[in-house]
């Protein structure tokens, strides 16, 4: 079976004139924790938000296990978005809805699943992020935190192939944002799936990554391990990494 | 240069064309969904208790007040012809033809109208909406369908409510306060407003749900630009969909008398 999951071939999108994504290149390998990381603003988002068909590139090819999803109409996509969970931002919970709803929602939507079975899921998810005792809440009685680790439970909930992180540390604490990314990492070795995270945060992230890649100006400049990334010559990744002044990160003080 | 002027100049019309359009793909969509199982019942009758039952209290003083209202000036003006008795028809058919359902769906306009423009545009900006994408659910028919659905049922029903209050105002200023009498007025009333004026009247409060509903749903559905969007699109859902529903009242009058 081949390794690479996702595929990204010279991606072009641009915005009344300005561009945004120039010819990105990109493989996401199975089963690993990709990060793609970059400045706030980038285009991070932008791409991510292509590879699940929120939007469409002006060029370019997704290919996600043999299909080019760019090519796709709305239905051929929603068959392809349910191999994919998404963390958002602000995780982006239904607030009309409490946590056990949130999580059980996709259930209840996707699948014929009787409702023990839904309670017995929906637990199941719930004690992997630690909120077990919180399905009666309501989003806005929840910290950012308690926020991103029910979305995560709601990601994780129809067991998808992929799962995408947007910003899954931003507007944290550091001690939260270390717990999440612990939590990212630990879900990421029990169940062996693909993890697509974009961030800007360069610590945390090097922590959990298998591989970095660098988004730079509308393109990948570097894609490595991260200890390959620490040692990058390049000089667009130097001075990104010089930015955080991460004790051992090139350009950072030892 | 010329080019620009012109571009300048006729702005305000392809702006105004160009979001017909999209509601009119919205509608498309929405009459798309509406049809597609599974049927979603519990939206749709959220949505009507939140149209409908809600807007109960509003409407009956609308109706009620605009009844009285309209007895009183119309009184003063048949005095002055000495027929005070075609004050209860004059209600009667001012109520049911044309302020029945023009004033409920302004009234529900202002209340559920912007409720749902202010929802659903917080609903996109906190990414609500993609989440709903990317669960490879249509957020058309989550979101907008039961709304447009029970503002469309609801509407008439509200406007019978209205009429009604209305006429039992006008009834009440007219026969109680300023001593028209009973008989006069109630046997003018039944000889000259028909089945066709309440029918036509409610026609009318359908499709103004229809409106009020589906611009505000894409107005909110379209909003940008955080929590100042949502006020915007709240305004603008209320504005258009006001301005919207005097027009087509307009036409769809010239239309049926």
């Amino acid at each position: 079976m081949d390794d690479t999951t996702i595929r990204i071939v010279d991606l072009h999108k641009s915005f009344n004139g300005q561009v945004v994504l120039d010819g990105i290149d990109l493989e996401v390998k199975r089963g690993k924790i990709t990060v793609i990381i970059g400045k706030s603003g980038g285009g991070k988002s932008v791409l991510m938000k292509h590879l699940i068909g929120l939007m469409k590139p002006d060029k370019g090819e997704i290919w996600i296990d043999g299909l080019d999803i760019t090519k796709l109409n709305e239905r051929e996509l929603n068959r392809v978005r349910m191999k994919f969970g998404m963390l958002f931002q602000e995780a982006a919970l239904f607030d009309s809805m409490n946590v056990f709803e949130n999580v059980a929602f996709p259930l209840r939507e996707h699948t014929r699943l009787p409702e023990k079975d839904i309670k017995r899921i929906v637990e199941e998810k719930l004690k992997a992020v630690s909120l077990l005792g919180f399905t009666e809440k309501l989003p806005s009685e929840l910290s950012g935190g308690m926020k991103k680790r029910v979305g995560l439970a709601r990601a994780l909930a129809l067991d998808p192939e992929v799962i995408l992180f947007d910003e899954p540390t931003s507007a944290l604490d550091p001690v939260i944002s270390l717990t999440i990314e612990d939590l990212i990492k630990e879900t990421q070795m029990h169940l062996q799936k693909t993890y697509v995270v974009i961030s800007h945060d360069v610590a945390g992230m090097f922590r959990i990554a298998d591989t970095v890649a660098m988004l730079y100006e509308g393109k990948i400049v570097a894609s490595g391990t991260p200890y390959e990334i620490k040692r990058s010559s390049q000089e667009a990744v130097k001075e990104f990494l010089k930015a955080t002044k991460i004790p051992g990160f090139a350009g950072g003080e030892l | 240069m010329f080019n620009g002027f012109l571009t300048t100049l006729f702005r305000p019309f392809t702006y105004v064309i160009s979001e017909f359009g999209r509601v009119w793909f919205m509608l498309m969509e929405t009459a798309y969904w509406t049809f597609r199982r599974p049927f979603k019942f519990n939206n749709l009758f959220k949505q009507m208790e939140f149209v409908g039952v809600k807007s109960l209290v509003i409407v009956i003083i609308t109706g009620a007040f605009t009844g009285m209202v309209l007895a009183l000036q119309s009184y003063s003006a048949f005095r002055r012809f000495s027929s005070e008795g075609l004050v209860g028809a004059t209600v009667a058919l001012s109520m049911t033809r044309e302020l029945g359902p023009v004033l409920t769906a302004l009234m529900v306009t202002g209340r559920a109208g912007s409720a749902m423009a202010a929802e659903l545009g917080s609903m996109r900006v906190t990414e609500q909406i993609d989440a709903l994408t990317v669960m490879a659910l249509s957020p058309v028919k989550y979101l907008v369908v039961p709304r447009v659905l029970a503002s469309l049922l609801m509407l008439p029903i509200l406007t019978v409510i209205a009429d009604f209050t209305g006429i039992l105002g006008g009834y009440f200023v007219g026969v109680k306060l300023l001593g028209i009498n009973e008989g006069v007025f109630i046997s003018k009333m039944v000889k000259y407003v028909g089945l066709d004026d309440i029918y036509n009247g409610l026609a009318k409060a359908a499709v103004f749900g229809l409106i009020l509903s589906l611009v505000s749903c894409y107005k909110g559905f379209y909003t940008k630009g955080g929590a100042e969007g949502v006020g915007k699109a709240t305004t603008e859902a209320v504005v258009a969909s006001s301005v919207t529903i005097l027009i087509s009242d307009y036409v769809l009058t010239s239309l049926m008398f």
